[in-house]
């Protein structure tokens, strides 16, 4: 309609235009710095990692599809994870750091479940049913906790500046860690191998695919449909939205906001839960400070994609899980530093501050408003 | 208000007194809304305009007083069972889900409704009332203009059946044609069958269009008459239709 605010602004005096300009032009030099400094590493670093593929040396081809394959199906887990820090992030707007010990608690509990189903030969006789087992379990211990958690430790803050909520859940993260620590022990307990039938590989289009990890990528696939239903599809979802835009108009519509807060909790603990029998595919050894690491990477994945969007969250988490798995040896291998795998969580933050730099409401975040930045 | 003698008010207040702290908000505010009616409740910033209409939805508690939705007690309710006994509300600024579709919007207003199946007759109906908001049903609320989003904010609400429709400033933060548009629109839909209780500064416009008017001045009401009493009244024309 009319648009009021499109008069032409006052012509600016020509001093006042210069001085504007030299203001920004040094921090504009230093970014574009970084920018060229970043694109000659890319750019030789890929240069060098195609001259020593073409003369046959470092990683074969197969070599490659396995790498991404895996980065893949780790950035899949990442990206589930994702989700519980930026649906949190959304209708309450902190970060709730105990959201990687969710994660933590279900593998936990989950390999319990596991292992009591592999000393009763369910694990061998019925491969599916066990692991359709342990993944009910994960996300029932996970969703559980997620709840618990808001119920006892975020509730009471509802209303609080957004720092005291933030520093709660750092405190949730170390109980939770400790607590797990004392009730399991700290030493590492592992996941009886994968059944048999997920135990090779499979051939797809020619490319032979490890089972577990195309396992873990079905099931986020799966995942993430049966989300985007929720959220897109059911009431519940729509006022789950509808509270993280405007918490007083989506009451003023009868929605019960604090019971849609807990189910913003469950269904990300649910995801976590989901993430963690993943792990327990990919990864097999868990302890209490399992969650630690992916919950960070996950957060960071969450930005990434631009926090508070479902979507952004998990295509960040499957970026991040290429920037870390093939990121160093595609980059850093090309320029000839040895022993670039060790520096996998290197690159995948250098790559979480490039992103903020340059675009610092995330790949396809556009929420973050301007009340939100710093 | 002796014509409406005999029949229960879809809306009353009995005597209500609402504190904020230690301050005396409403003081021994009586009102009542029948059924079809177009009220609205005049009073400068302060008066307790938005107290009352919180009052209503439960986000404050009197007290003293009653609150009746259609002759029934609703102290102690909260808002979503007050939304369920049938108010609902256009609130200030349209406040719609901006990043949600103008259908998932008009979605959002049935929340509270177990029937449904009669979502797309009442979609239609809203098409009735305001056919732009069919063009623009698949669109992000964002992207609509104002006037549009003033058309989907009053659909919401409707969209949740209300026996009572309350309207809080919808005058405010639009400009000239805008406003006049929107008050033709709260116009058709109060003729179309909708009770009405508008909140509004703009005595001039809430008049020409209401049956009645309250005055509230700091929390009690002054004054109560037909709209046309009201704006021949010599004291309402000096403190509020802007004559010296």
């Amino acid at each position: 309609m009319t648009a009021i605010d499109e008069r032409p602004a006052p012509p600016e005096a020509p001093e006042e235009r210069e001085r504007k300009a030299l203001r920004i032009s040094w921090i504009d030099l230093f970014l574009w710095g970084i920018r060229i400094a970043a694109i000659i590493v890319i750019v030789f670093g890929l240069f060098g990692s195609i001259s020593k593929f073409v003369a046959g040396e470092g990683l074969t081809a197969q070599g490659w599809r396995d790498l991404i394959v895996s980065s893949l199906a780790q950035g899949a887990m990442y990206g589930l994870l994702a989700l519980g820090y930026s649906m949190v992030y959304g209708v309450l707007g902190f970060i709730n750091f105990a959201h990687g010990e969710v994660f933590m608690s279900g593998t936990m509990v989950g390999f319990i479940a596991a292992n009591w189903l592999f000393e009763n030969g369910v694990w061998t006789s019925n491969p599916f049913l066990a692991m359709f087992l342990v993944l009910i379990v994960a996300m029932i211990t996970s969703t559980l906790v997620a709840v618990l958690v808001e119920r006892i430790a975020y509730k009471p803050l509802r209303g609080a500046p957004r720092l005291i909520p933030l520093i709660t859940s750092i405190g949730m993260s170390f109980f939770l860690q400790y607590t797990f620590g004392g009730l399991f022990g700290v030493g590492f307990n592992t996941y009886p191998p994968p059944p048999e039938v997920i135990a090779g590989s499979v051939n797809i289009f020619g490319i032979d695919v490890r089972s577990t990890q195309l396992t873990v990528i079905i099931i986020a696939i799966l995942s993430m449909i049966g989300l985007w239903y929720f959220v897109t599809r059911t009431r519940s979802g729509r006022a789950m939205r509808a509270v993280a835009e405007d918490k007083e108009i989506a009451g003023l519509m009868g929605i019960n906001v604090d019971r849609t807060i807990v189910l913003v909790f469950a269904v990300g603990g649910a995801m976590a839960g989901v993430a963690a029998m993943m792990w327990s595919l990919l990864f097999r050894s868990v302890n209490f400070f399992a969650g630690f690491l992916p919950g960070v990477k996950a957060f960071t994945a969450a930005v990434l994609g631009g926090i508070g969007n479902i979507a952004g969250a998990m295509g960040g988490g499957v970026l991040l899980g290429l920037f870390e798995g093939v990121g160093p040896l595609l980059i850093l291998g090309g320029l000839g530093i040895p022993g670039v795998s060790q520096l996998k969580d290197a690159v995948a933050f250098i790559a979480l501050v490039l992103v903020l730099i340059f675009r610092p409401s995330g790949l396809f975040g556009e929420r973050l408003g301007s009340e939100d930045r710093v | 208000m002796s014509e409406q003698d005999g029949r229960t008010p879809a809306l009353a207040f009995k005597g209500v007194d609402t504190h904020y702290g230690a301050a005396h908000i409403l003081k021994d505010v009586d009102l009542e809304i029948y059924e079809g009616e177009m009220v609205c409740l005049l009073g400068g910033n302060a008066s307790g305009k938005t107290t009352t209409l919180k009052a209503i939805l439960g986000m404050v508690e009197p007290t003293r007083g009653m609150v009746y939705i259609d002759g029934q007690p609703v102290n102690g309710w909260t808002t979503a069972e007050r939304v369920k006994a049938g108010i609902s509300m256009v609130p200030e600024n349209r406040r719609l889900f901006k990043r949600m579709t103008v259908k998932e919007n008009l979605e959002i207003g049935t929340y509270l409704r177990d029937d449904e199946e009669n979502f797309e007759a009442d979609l239609e109906h809203i098409f009735e009332l305001f056919p732009r908001v069919k063009e623009r049903l698949s669109q992000k609320a964002g992207t609509l203009s104002g006037g549009e989003q003033q058309m989907v904010a009053v659909g919401r609400a409707l969209m949740a059946k209300p026996k009572v429709l309350l309207m809080d400033e919808p005058s405010m933060g639009l400009a000239p044609v805008l406003v006049a548009q929107n008050f033709d629109i709260i116009d058709q839909i109060n003729r179309a069958g909708t009770t009405v209780f508008m909140v509004e500064q703009n005595a001039n416009m809430a008049l020409s269009i209401a049956d009645r008017g309250y005055v509230l001045q700091t929390g009690q009401i002054v004054l109560s008459d037909t709209a046309q009493g009201l704006l021949n009244n010599p004291q309402m024309r000096s403190a509020y239709l802007g004559e010296a």
